[in-house]
């Protein structure tokens, strides 16, 4: 079974970096949410995407990220040919559990600094924006790291590091799949009704997430 | 104070002014029309100045005097201080303070900056606000982000002493004023989204040192609370009170915040204010009534001990804080003079109490939206005596986890959050600054981490359905009778604290930036004037050098600076809904800046 979200018993190599940096994981003061003060972004060694960056239809008929077949596993993640989580909507709507699930968390998390459904806030960055620009890696790094941009005559913005927070942690893909969905169109600001149902294989995923087995 | 004429005297440089009254207490300060000592006025938090050389008749030829940039971008909450003839202006953080001269149109005479670590910033709930300065005896009181209470001689900005209230890396930070009370400056603290066990801290205002703390929950002792002799709607709150109320030892991170406002009666000698949500938002994680989050809590000014208190959200499940300014009057109540305490709940009731005894005396849903509960039960014999009567398909406990809770008015900013209402003592009406917005609300499990949040619940706000659209009303009320007597339309939530005057005209900000003055009696709009930015400060006034002024803070933010920033989602969406949903970005930008009003000669 593929591990995607962050068990304590399986740690990731976000984690374990991290773990190498005790000062700064000391001083990660959270926030209420994950407010990402992220920038239209660098543009360093990303790969060329194959595929158009925004929504598209796959081979099946479903929307994904460009329009490119997607490989579901038992959790209910689909995965783009690079290896980056990708949103995933049937042709009759149906949206896949990882987008949903981030629906979710983002307005527990994230939605405090960051505004409803991605568009931002008077001292946060509209994520369904960056997201047009961030990678798979480039995002991880900065939830599980934060961000900071102070300086005189500026809208203050930090983000805090998120890597110690298992209710932001668990949810990694599902967070990323939904921004993604934002950014690229795929979903608007409504809330998702059609959606598939949570497998047994995400729950107990979870739950070893939470180290509540 | 003689001491200081002598010695600007001795020195040859009497550059301002000294006032007469400095060093005589705060007391004369607030009877003093012409100054602005505390955030809310006075200790009764009424926002009503006895100024009324602007007036129903001439304020619409008001004009802008002069103005002020604070050089910080984030939302400006609270208002500036009028101390003879120097100005206070506090900004978010950084939490600057600026000391304006005002025989010399605004020349800064000094400025303190304190150095705090910017990771206070995302700990921070909804924006870096900060809800202002307080002086009493020579001394400027700024309590900063990270919780570092500072006293500084007012004079020259020199620090006198600071104490640290509590730890931003367990998620404790500040936004609130304090009240300074006889010896004794009383300092609360938010933190509720991340699992704080929030208190309510007096300090010894000379030198600083921690005088008494009581916690919103805990064990009696932490309370501060005498189980036989505190009271809750009239009958002792026995032994254990708090404990009882939650499971296992989850009060230790209940939340109970204390961001909110203070007021003092000196007959009394008690201090009000209210606590905020428990910890988690979601209900289901912490069962039981969670005693004394969402309270009216009555304490003793000298010794913390409580005199009553009244839990108006029982085991909150919709986030309605209940930290919202308790105002103390004297009016007629029923054909007999009453000391009552009014007060605007998130929850959308407006309650009037006998402040004395802590008896309920009315509730009413001061926003005829407000669906969460029919009423609050007043029968004294009932078993449910002084508690909403929920409504079970807006109950999030009662859909559980999981399940999305639709259509709840008030959403959780509430019908009203920390913007403060003023009281004219002259129409007897309370003027109150409103929000008209629902929430979709669906509590989930969430995992405690000490430092981290800890909401646990996905909410969608959106205008009340079914009404003018709009986001936001100024109304007036009537306390005794619980009832709205007139109600202006906004397009966004109000969320500056209003003004009311001897003038018979009433004052308050709108988000889009205006600066508005309305007929204290009718609500009929007297003059408005479009500020740089988007206004979340009060309004204030001050009379200088024999001319009354209006003095408001810009800079748009808060928690109105989320939601609204973006525009909320149309509930109507694809249905052709037109009107009040458009982006608050396309009205208005980040700023501050003061700006101070007069009628030109």
């Amino acid at each position: 079974m593929t591990i995607s979200v962050f068990g304590r018993s399986n740690p990731s190599p976000a984690r374990a970096r991290l773990a190498g940096s005790a000062p700064s994981a000391l001083l990660a003061i959270a926030p209420l949410v994950i407010c990402l003060a992220l920038s239209p972004v660098a543009a360093q060694a990303q790969e060329q995407p194959a595929a158009p960056n925004t929504v598209g239809t796959a081979p099946d008929g479903s929307k994904t990220h460009g329009g490119q077949e997607a490989t579901k596993d038992d959790l209910g993640k689909y995965t783009l040919p690079d290896g980056s989580p990708t949103y995933h909507i049937t042709s009759d709507g149906t949206l896949d559990w990882y987008a949903y699930s981030g629906y979710r968390r983002y307005h527990a998390e994230c939605h405090v600094c960051h505004g409803p459904d991605g568009m931002g806030s008077t001292y946060a960055p509209a994520l369904a924006n960056s997201l047009k620009n961030l990678t798979y890696e480039q995002f991880t790094e900065i939830v599980v790291n934060g961000k900071k941009t102070v300086g005189v005559g500026t809208a203050d913005q930090v983000m805090p590091a998120f890597g110690e927070n298992l209710n932001v942690m668990c949810y990694l893909d599902d967070l990323y799949v939904y921004l993604k969905a934002r950014a690229d169109g795929a979903m608007d600001r409504t809330r998702p009704s059609k959606r598939e149902d949570k497998t047994k294989a995400y729950g107990d995923n979870e739950n070893q997430c939470f180290g509540r087995n | 104070m003689r001491k200081l004429a002598c010695a600007a005297l001795l020195m040859g440089v009497a550059v301002y002014a000294w006032p007469a009254a400095a060093n005589d207490g705060l007391t004369k300060i607030i009877k003093d029309p012409k100054q602005w000592g505390i955030q809310t006025g006075d200790y009764a938090n009424t926002r009503y100045s006895k100024l009324d050389q602007i007036n129903a008749g001439n304020v619409g030829k008001l004009q802008v005097a002069w103005s002020f940039s604070t050089g910080v971008l984030r939302g400006h909450e609270g208002g500036p201080l009028i101390i003879g003839d120097v100005m206070y202006v506090h900004t978010p953080f950084p939490n600057i303070v600026y000391a304006l001269d005002l025989n010399n149109d605004g020349r800064i005479l000094w400025k303190y900056e304190p150095k705090q670590d910017p990771n206070v910033i995302p700990v921070m709930c909804c924006d870096t606000v900060n809800r202002g300065l307080a002086f009493s005896d020579g001394l400027i009181y700024l309590h900063q982000a990270d919780t570092t209470l500072v006293a500084l001689d007012a004079k020259t900005g020199e620090k006198k002493w600071s104490v640290v209230n509590g730890d931003p890396k367990k998620g404790e930070t500040n936004t609130a004023t304090v009240l300074p009370v006889k010896d004794k400056v009383i300092v609360g603290i938010s933190g509720g989204e991340f699992g704080v066990r929030c208190h309510v801290t007096a300090y010894d205002s000379k030198t600083g040192k921690q005088v008494w703390r009581g916690y919103s929950m805990g064990p009696d002792s932490d309370l501060l609370v005498d189980p036989e002799k505190t009271t809750a709607l009239g009958k002792p709150i026995g032994k254990d009170s708090s404990l009882k109320t939650w499971e296992g030892d989850q009060w230790k991170i209940g939340g109970g915040c204390t961001w909110g406002w203070y007021s003092y009666d000196p007959e009394t000698n008690l201090v009000y204010y209210g606590s905020g949500n428990p910890s988690t938002w979601n209900p289901k994680q912490r069962p039981g009534d969670n005693k004394w989050s969402m309270t009216v809590w009555a304490r003793d000014a000298d010794t913390g001990v409580a005199k009553w208190v009244y839990q108006m959200t029982p085991h909150d499940e919709w986030d309605y804080d209940g930290v919202n300014e308790m105002i103390l009057t004297d009016q007629q109540f029923n054909g007999a003079p009453r000391k009552l305490l009014t007060h605007f709940d998130r929850n959308g009731f407006g309650y009037t109490l006998d402040r004395v005894s802590g008896e309920l005396l009315v509730a009413e849903k001061y926003d005829p939206s407000v669906n969460w509960a029919t009423k609050v039960d007043m029968d004294k014999n009932s078993p449910t005596f002084g508690r909403p009567l929920v409504v079970a398909k807006y109950s999030t406990e009662q859909n559980g986890e999981d399940v999305n809770s639709k259509g709840i008015c008030p959403a959780a900013l509430g019908t009203k959050d920390q913007q403060p209402a003023a009281f004219s003592p002259k129409t007897n009406l309370f003027y109150v600054p409103t929000n008209h917005v629902c929430m979709d609300y669906e509590p989930f499990r969430v995992s405690y981490t000490a430092g981290q949040p800890y909401v646990g619940a996905t909410l969608s706000m959106f205008p009340a359905p079914n009404s003018h659209g709009g986001m936001g009303n100024f109304i007036a009320w009537d306390n005794t009778k619980g009832k709205i007597v007139w109600s202006l339309k906004e397009p966004f939530s109000v969320w500056s604290g209003a003004l009311a005057t001897a003038g018979d005209v009433v004052f308050y900000g709108t988000l889009e930036g205006y600066l508005k003055a309305v007929d204290a009696k009718t609500g009929k709009e007297l003059y408005k004037f479009k500020t740089p930015s988007g206004i979340i400060g009060n309004v204030t006034t001050y009379e200088h050098g024999g001319k009354q002024y209006i003095a408001i803070l810009s800079g748009v933010g808060g928690w109105a600076g989320i939601g609204l920033a973006a525009g909320l989602t149309d509930p109507n969406a694809g249905l052709g809904a037109v009107g009040g949903y458009a982006a608050l970005s396309n009205y208005t930008n980040l700023g501050g800046q003061l700006t101070v009003f007069a009628i030109p000669n």
